[in-house]
């Protein structure tokens, strides 16, 4: 069980204090997740190249030398910045699948967190304020972003636990819920190929969406059929490169709050989450309805 | 007379089936009969592993015994230390488990509470809320807060000892309360605001809340209505143990109560009970382990039920790590349930003692599970609650017996290396060694 | 006036000294600033006070309430008004899920729209809400009355035992056992009361009754489908 934030900057004034008031959102949620924590921040990008977050456990040795090494192996001057345990390296757009399949042999232990032109994700375990913390999310800006803080169910507490699960580039989700058929789907996911990397039922989702999508379903498409396919509990933030998109479960019993503005639309499973955003006394809040896919793309 | 039909030639034995046999083929014909499940209280009857299956060790050469009377074997317990300002203290570590009026009887849950109290222990309400004959006579009284909310006010709330929030049973994990038009008399009715004599449905999630993240909000308001004061317990059904011992103490519990599908109801579909949840003795090392990895154990404490019976259950289920175990269908055995005496009425009903189970009806020739004035008279609930009393000292001096013949003097001190296994099914689920050897099924990857 | 800062005491102190006030108090009007979406807000409490809660809250406001009076300016979380015993509760904004859960006696007011399954579970609490409710609504209710003035979601009354529902709008679809019922001269009046205590702008007559068909009460196999 968790606590899921979003929010979507209309307003490019605010784009600078898109870290701080999302990390701000995100603390807020911890008691309904204190295991871990994670964010997604759909920053800056530059045209034609793609970020690749990554993370490791031992982030001095498998990074220090990583921006040679695979400037070397493409024969083009790749960038890599570290944070914490995380480090986001900027790589040619046309090159992303063949960094991926470097990164598999020069770094087996190196997870990949998200790969995009304007995505990154961290998380890790901890209480939501310290991870915030580690990674300075108070100090990024950017368009849009989600966050969740996670209370875990049936799997354990682990970083690639954590949310947000990447679903494709500039894509990922995170869940509040529990899935009950999240085995069967994972089983089924697997033998066609989906690369699933925990018990995590949130985990499952994800890869649901990316799989369908890479048959050629739209992610609005995907989430409807997911309707039907996911059984459970579930209230979805899902981001997108140019917004994010909210899905609840037909029953709706896990709580989701909206709120809009003319500078924003933000997103808490609490109210309590969305009391410090700029005039949100006079923003319109409302609930999304169950079993309705919603959008905000700029 | 044909020669060779006075031979009678040897026929073969009439052979049952196992998968068709007597009583299966008896509710086959019963549900073709009737188009209904099969209701009935109790919990799962079949034979799974149990405490039954596990051995103490006692004092030898290298473990010394400690002598009766003189020296010492504590059996108090202390509930609700994590976060209650007034936790229950308990004389001994059995408590009579949430049983509701509605489901028994007054007289019975009179019998209950002065049993208890003389014992030094406590009762628990049940899906029905608080009757005033409870409350007075049952010194320490948990106070259940079911999905039904049924009777739940703040002032009850609030002159209770402890709070159990019930997410679930054993004979029923994920299921709801149940009581059949026969039993909704009018003073039940009144109680639960149904109108008399009908079915009463079940709701099998609370109605405010889903989810441990949302309990978590749910145990703050409810302290914040009682001041802190009173420890609060969740109870699960033994479903998955270890994560919901894991979210119980996430959410804020004080206490967690595990029941095992041994545990009983007053009335639910057979299939329910027989076929979902857990045996008791598989959910303890489960909760324990939950709570050790959460550095929690002993902090938030752990309450088994579900087949409780002997002192020596009592004393199994301490040494692998409950702080506490619940007693409901013991109590009522011990109150005069299914007792021989009633056999020709349980004839009558088409049962016999010990078989006796379609407490719904609430036809109870003993009085105890029914609301029929005529039946309820026949027990005193002051002949009841001595009768409890004595068994709740027998089964304590039982377990202070085994207790001391394995060197304790605090019956806490138990632990499962007192034990092992007549099993490989209980020596797996209990965690402990298969008796003459050092082998654990299910650890160590074999 | 006793003017409360929650921000800067703490829910534990607002709740302890509202709860403090017993029948005979003088301390009657009570305002709680800085609310700012904390959950059991002004619960528990016992006498026949005023409180008004300035700005939104989240989940439980005003749980269990006896006899106080709480109108919050703003909207509320899920389980405002749960379990209440006595009193009245008025909402100026929105409520979410749950509004009036279990609720045994008292008047609750939304004036703002009430999310899913309001009323569940309802056990003598009357609710009149403005706007429009959510699916789910007065599911197994057992007494009291739901007045809606908007629309009503999916599967009202589901499982609906001796509830009465009263609505004006439309009613996207009826759970099990729930009927359309017709209005008779005491549901006029027993509306026209509600309606006034509720300052809400409607006749009787605009509203369509809906109650339990009862035949859910006693088990029949061929009802099965709707368990």
């Amino acid at each position: 069980m968790c606590g899921i934030v979003g929010l979507f900057l209309k307003d490019k004034s605010l784009e600078p204090q898109l870290g701080a008031l999302l990390s701000e959102m995100l603390v807020t949620m911890s008691d309904r997740g204190p295991d871990s924590a994670g964010i997604a921040i759909y920053g800056s990008g530059k045209d034609k190249w793609s970020k690749i977050t990554l993370q490791s456990r031992a982030p001095d040795a498998d990074f220090t030398n990583l921006e040679k090494e695979i400037s070397g192996h493409l024969g083009c001057n790749a960038s890599l910045r570290q944070i914490d345990t995380h480090a986001v390296l900027n790589v040619p757009l046309d090159k992303v699948t063949e960094v991926r399949e470097a990164l598999a042999t020069l770094r087996p232990d190196v997870k990949i967190m998200s790969a995009g032109e304007v995505i990154e994700i961290y998380k890790e375990v901890g209480l939501p304020r310290d991870v915030a913390a580690r990674f300075d999310i108070a100090g990024m800006a950017g368009t849009h972003g989600i966050g969740h803080t996670r209370m875990a169910t049936e799997s354990a507490v682990t970083t690639m636990g954590a949310h947000p699960f990447s679903t494709g580039a500039d894509q990922c989700l995170v869940h509040n819920g529990s899935l009950s058929n999240h085995n069967s789907l994972r089983r089924k996911l697997r033998y066609n190929g989906v690369h699933i990397e925990t018990d995590n039922d949130s985990e499952v989702a994800a890869a649901y969406l990316t799989y369908k999508m890479g048959q050629g379903a739209s992610l609005g498409e995907a989430l409807e059929t997911g309707l039907d396919e996911l059984d459970g509990f579930f209230t979805f933030v899902v981001g997108t490169r140019d917004g994010f998109g909210v899905l609840r479960d037909p029953t709706a019993c896990k709580p989701a709050v909206m709120a809009e503005t003319d500078r924003y639309v933000a997103f808490g499973s609490e109210y309590r989450a969305l009391v410090n955003l700029p005039d949100i006394d006079n923003a319109r809040v409302w609930e999304p309805e169950p079993a309705t896919v919603y959008f905000w793309k700029h | 007379m044909n020669e060779n039909s006075k031979k009678t030639p040897p026929r073969t034995v009439p052979i049952q089936s196992s998968t068709f046999s007597n009583p299966i083929n008896a509710e086959i014909r019963r549900a073709a009969a009737t188009g209904i499940y099969d209701i009935r209280g109790g919990g799962a009857k079949r034979k799974v592993p149990h405490f039954d299956d596990l051995l103490f060790l006692g004092a030898s050469v290298s473990r010394y015994p400690l002598e009766g009377y003189r020296e010492k074997c504590e059996t108090n317990v202390t509930l609700g230390t994590r976060f209650a300002k007034k936790p229950i203290e308990l004389e001994i570590p059995i408590t009579i488990a949430g049983m509701s009026f509605g489901a028994l009887s007054g007289p019975a849950k009179e019998a209950l509470g002065r049993g208890a109290t003389l014992a030094g222990t406590s009762t628990t309400t049940g899906d029905g809320g608080m009757t005033e004959e409870e409350r007075g006579h049952s010194k320490k009284l948990v106070y259940q807060y079911l999905p039904s909310r049924y009777g739940m006010n703040p002032d009850d709330l609030r002159r209770c000892d402890a709070i159990e929030v019930v997410v679930g049973q054993g004979a029923k994990p994920g299921g709801g309360g149940m009581l059949l038009g026969q039993k909704i008399s009018d003073r039940v009715a009144e109680m639960r605001n149904l109108p008399p004599g009908i079915d009463q449905r079940s709701a099998c999630r609370h109605p405010d809340w889903t989810g441990p993240d949302d309990l978590e909000i749910k145990i703050l308001e409810l302290r914040e209505i009682t001041n802190w004061e009173k420890p609060i317990y969740v109870k699960v059904g033994g479903a998955r143990p270890y994560f919901d011992t894991t979210l119980a103490v996430k959410a804020g519990a004080d206490v967690v109560v595990v029941d095992g599908m041994q545990g009983g109801t007053a009335a639910t579909q057979d299939v329910f009970i027989e076929h979902v949840g857990q045996p008791t003795l598989a959910c303890i090392r489960p909760a324990v382990r939950a709570l050790q990895d959460l550095g929690m154990h002993r902090e938030v404490q752990l309450i088994i039920s579900g087949g409780i019976r002997t002192g020596a259950d009592v004393a199994k289920a301490l040494a692998l790590g409950a702080d506490a175990v619940s007693i409901g269908t013991a109590a009522m055995i011990a109150l005069g349930d299914n007792d021989p005496r009633w056999e020709s009425e349980y004839n009558a009903l088409g049962t016999t003692a010990g078989a006796y189970d379609d407490w719904h009806e609430g036809n109870d020739p003993a009085g105890i599970t029914t609301q029929s004035p005529e039946l309820m008279a026949r027990l005193d609930p002051v002949e009841g609650g001595r009768r409890l009393r004595n068994y709740l000292k027998v089964m304590t001096l039982e377990a202070q017996t085994i207790a001391r013949a394995c060197g304790k003097n605090h019956v806490h001190n138990l632990e499962p290396e007192d034990l092992c296994a007549l099993t490989i099914e209980a020596a797996a689920m209990a965690g402990v060694p298969l008796s003459g050897t050092d082998w654990i099924p299910g650890t160590g990857g074999f | 006036m006793q003017i409360f800062d929650l921000e800067a005491e703490g829910l534990r102190t607002l709740n302890q000294t509202l709860q403090g006030q017993k029948d005979s108090t003088n301390q009657t009007s009570w305002e709680i600033v800085n609310p700012r979406g904390s959950h059991a807000i002004a619960v528990g409490l016992d006498a026949p006070i005023d409180v008004t809660v300035k700005g939104s809250t989240g989940y439980y406001c005003g749980g269990m309430n006896k006899q106080a009076t709480i109108t919050v300016k703003g909207s509320v979380g899920p389980g405002v008004a749960e379990n209440m015993m006595s009193g009245k509760i008025v909402i100026e904004g929105d409520a979410s899920q749950y509004a009036g859960a279990t609720g045994r006696g008292g008047l609750l007011v939304i004036k703002g729209n009430a999310s899913s399954r309001c009323g569940i579970s309802m056990k003598g609490i009357n609710i009149v809400v403005h706007g429009n409710i959510g699916h789910m609504s007065a599911f197994m209710a057992q007494s009291g009355n739901l007045v809606v003035l908007g629309d009503a979601g999916d599967a009202l009354g589901d499982s609906l035992y001796e509830a009465r529902l009263f609505v004006r709008g439309k009613v996207k679809s009826l759970g099990a056992d729930c009927i359309e019922k017709e209005m008779r001269p005491e549901h006029i009046a027993l509306l026209q009361d509600l309606l006034d205590q509720a300052g809400a702008d409607a006749k009787p007559e605009e509203f369509t009754r809906y109650g339990s068909a009862r035949e859910l009460y006693h088990f029949n196999i061929d009802n099965a489908a709707a368990y």
